[in-house]
């Protein structure tokens, strides 16, 4: 059965303002079906990311009444009839035009962080991994880079001037699943800390609350890379340890050249 | 809920030289979905991840090899091409008044579902050549509104026409393949042919028209087709061709 219904969108880069549209809307349809249909037949150049509608590819996140979701998988059934729908970009990032966002600022976090490094001496299929260790940073993979969780955390979103030295939830996160990884011989604490920020995060859980794929962002990856990270700073014998000069170099540098200015600081 | 059949795979697409990925136009390489002649009328799962591994490395090399051979002498592309082309993309974008290229995307999915679809049959593909022609002027009239930034409209527009070179592509030669293999079933003609298995269909662009034509295909190696179980042999192979290679088994 089709209703008509009020849908207020963003239209334009960062001085856009709400434009309100009156959109047919059918039996079974998700908010990103409504602005398909709002496209086809009213604003044909709105501009909106999407791919899988399937809620796997990541790419149509947006804030819907002001709360950060995937388009795809908010269901027009779960709003009131009568209740004006306002889709907006994502706040944190700059806008690109109408609904979509350009995202760079996450991959640049991403470029960021050492990549997994094993013992060179190993050979494929040398590791031999307990379940548990094999399971934990499973459910960080199921992570599908919506950037929702980074939209979201108030860490950047109202300040831009943070997110230089913040990587956000999400690339914390990254950095997490690595610490744990039974066969990983980097040190991370240290960069965790210093150049990703970690000590921004006062545990707000907002991340979590977004994530679609539902992944328990800081109970299962911040706080135990908290942690770590206390242990590392804090601990009196890993302290005394590094002023003897025993922890001298152990510490994991963040990829090299890739923080534009960082290298004429030093 | 709505549960209804989608597209999964495209059997079939450019045609590549299988060791360098390249295609008849020279300079361009293409793996992956894109390509086509890897997996012949069905492609089997998992199949596709496999392929893109080792056909994205043969024709990353094969581009490769391609620029290094061409050293100094690059060709240059041609200054009228650049215009011409740049004319065309912006076309939609000057129209004063052109139809909107949704309602044509729309017509033309409706078309190529309901008439060249998963069943397939001669009078129905037929009546879909007739309004893809139809589509042709529709296609190259449409407008689009706004600028050139990120502006979903317009690429409809541009692809538009490259969809509709497409659907001509798949119904004509599913018009011309008398038979039912793999992903392709005519209600006309049930069976497998093995006369059909010789052939592979070519389509390309001439004077803006798609053509048609037919290739023979190379015959199975025996010491390949022996790889088979006989069970997977029957789907593939009609009952003669394989009493035929039960003759040339026992031969041998
Ligand atoms: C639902 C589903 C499940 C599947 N499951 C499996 C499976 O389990 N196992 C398996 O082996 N296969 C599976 N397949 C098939 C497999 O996933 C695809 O065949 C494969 O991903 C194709 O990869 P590709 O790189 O060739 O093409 P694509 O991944 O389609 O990449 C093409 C790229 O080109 C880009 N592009 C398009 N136009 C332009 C342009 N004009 N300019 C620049 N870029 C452009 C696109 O954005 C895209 O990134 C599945 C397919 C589907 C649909
Ligand atoms: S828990 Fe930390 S990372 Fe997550 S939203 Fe709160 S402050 Fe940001
Ligand atoms: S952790 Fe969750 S919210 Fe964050 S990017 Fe991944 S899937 Fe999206
Ligand atoms: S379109 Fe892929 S997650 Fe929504």
């Amino acid at each position: 059965m089709a209703t008509e219904r009020t849908f207020r969108v963003w239209r334009g880069d960062d001085d856009g303002e709400l434009a309100e549209y009156r959109v047919e809307v059918n039996e079974g349809e998700v908010v990103l079906d409504v602005l398909h249909r709002l496209q086809a037949t009213q604003v044909p150049d709105l501009a909106v990311r999407w791919n899988c509608k399937a809620g796997k590819c990541g790419s149509c996140s947006v804030e819907i009444n002001g709360r950060p979701r995937l388009s795809c998988m908010a269901r027009m059934s779960t709003f009131d009839p009568d209740e004006t729908i306002i889709v907006t970009p994502m706040r944190t990032f700059p806008v690109i035009r109408d609904l979509v966002c350009d995202v760079s600022y996450n991959y640049q976090k991403a470029r960021e962080i050492p990549s997994f490094t094993p013992d060179p001496k190993t050979e494929p299929g040398d590791f031999r991994m307990y379940q548990a260790d094999v399971g934990r940073p499973q459910e960080f993979r199921k992570c599908i880079e919506c950037f929702l969780c980074q939209n979201v955390c108030h860490v950047i979103r109202d300040h831009e001037e943070n997110k230089e030295n913040f990587s956000g939830p999400r690339f914390l996160m990254r950095v997490a699943e690595l610490e744990m990884h039974p066969e990983d011989t980097a040190d991370r604490r240290n960069i965790a800390q210093e150049d990703f920020g970690l000590g921004y995060c006062n545990i707000t859980k907002c991340c979590t609350e977004v994530c679609p794929e539902n992944i328990r962002i800081t109970d299962n990856s911040l706080i135990p890379l908290k942690e770590r990270v206390a242990d590392r700073r804090y601990d009196p014998v890993v302290w005394l340890g590094s002023k003897i000069g025993l922890r001298k170099g152990a510490d994991t540098p963040m990829v090299p050249n890739t923080r534009p200015g960082r290298e004429a600081e030093e | 809920m709505e549960v209804g059949p989608t597209c999964h795979y495209v059997m079939g697409g450019v045609e590549v030289d299988a060791d360098t990925g390249a295609a008849v136009v020279p300079g361009l390489f293409a793996a992956g979905e894109v390509a086509g002649g890897m997996h012949g009328s069905n492609r089997l799962g998992g199949n596709s991840l496999s392929d893109l591994l080792v056909f994205g490395r043969r024709s990353g090399l094969g581009a490769a090899a391609y620029v290094d051979e061409l050293g100094t002498d690059h060709p240059a592309v041609a200054e009228e091409d650049l215009a011409d082309t740049t004319a065309a993309a912006r076309a939609p974008l000057e129209r004063e008044a052109g139809e909107n290229p949704y309602t044509v995307h729309h017509e033309l999915q409706d078309t190529m579902n309901d008439l060249v679809g998963i069943i397939r049959r001669g009078s129905e593909i037929e009546e879909a050549l007739e309004i893809l022609d139809k589509l042709r002027d529709r296609v190259a009239n449409v407008r689009s509104e706004g600028g050139t930034i990120y502006n979903p409209g317009w690429h409809l527009a541009l692809d538009l026409r490259n969809m509709l070179l497409v659907s001509e592509s798949i119904a004509r030669a599913a018009l011309e393949r008398e038979e039912s293999r793999g992903g392709h079933t005519r209600d006309d003609f049930p069976d497998m042919s093995p006369e059909w298995r010789k052939v592979n269909l070519v389509v390309s662009l001439r004077d803006g028209r798609v053509r048609l034509r037919q290739r023979a295909v190379d015959p199975l190696r025996p010491d390949l087709l022996e790889l088979f179980e006989h069970e997977e042999l029957t789907k593939y192979l009609t009952k003669d061709e394989l009493a035929a290679d039960a003759t040339a088994k026992e031969e041998l």
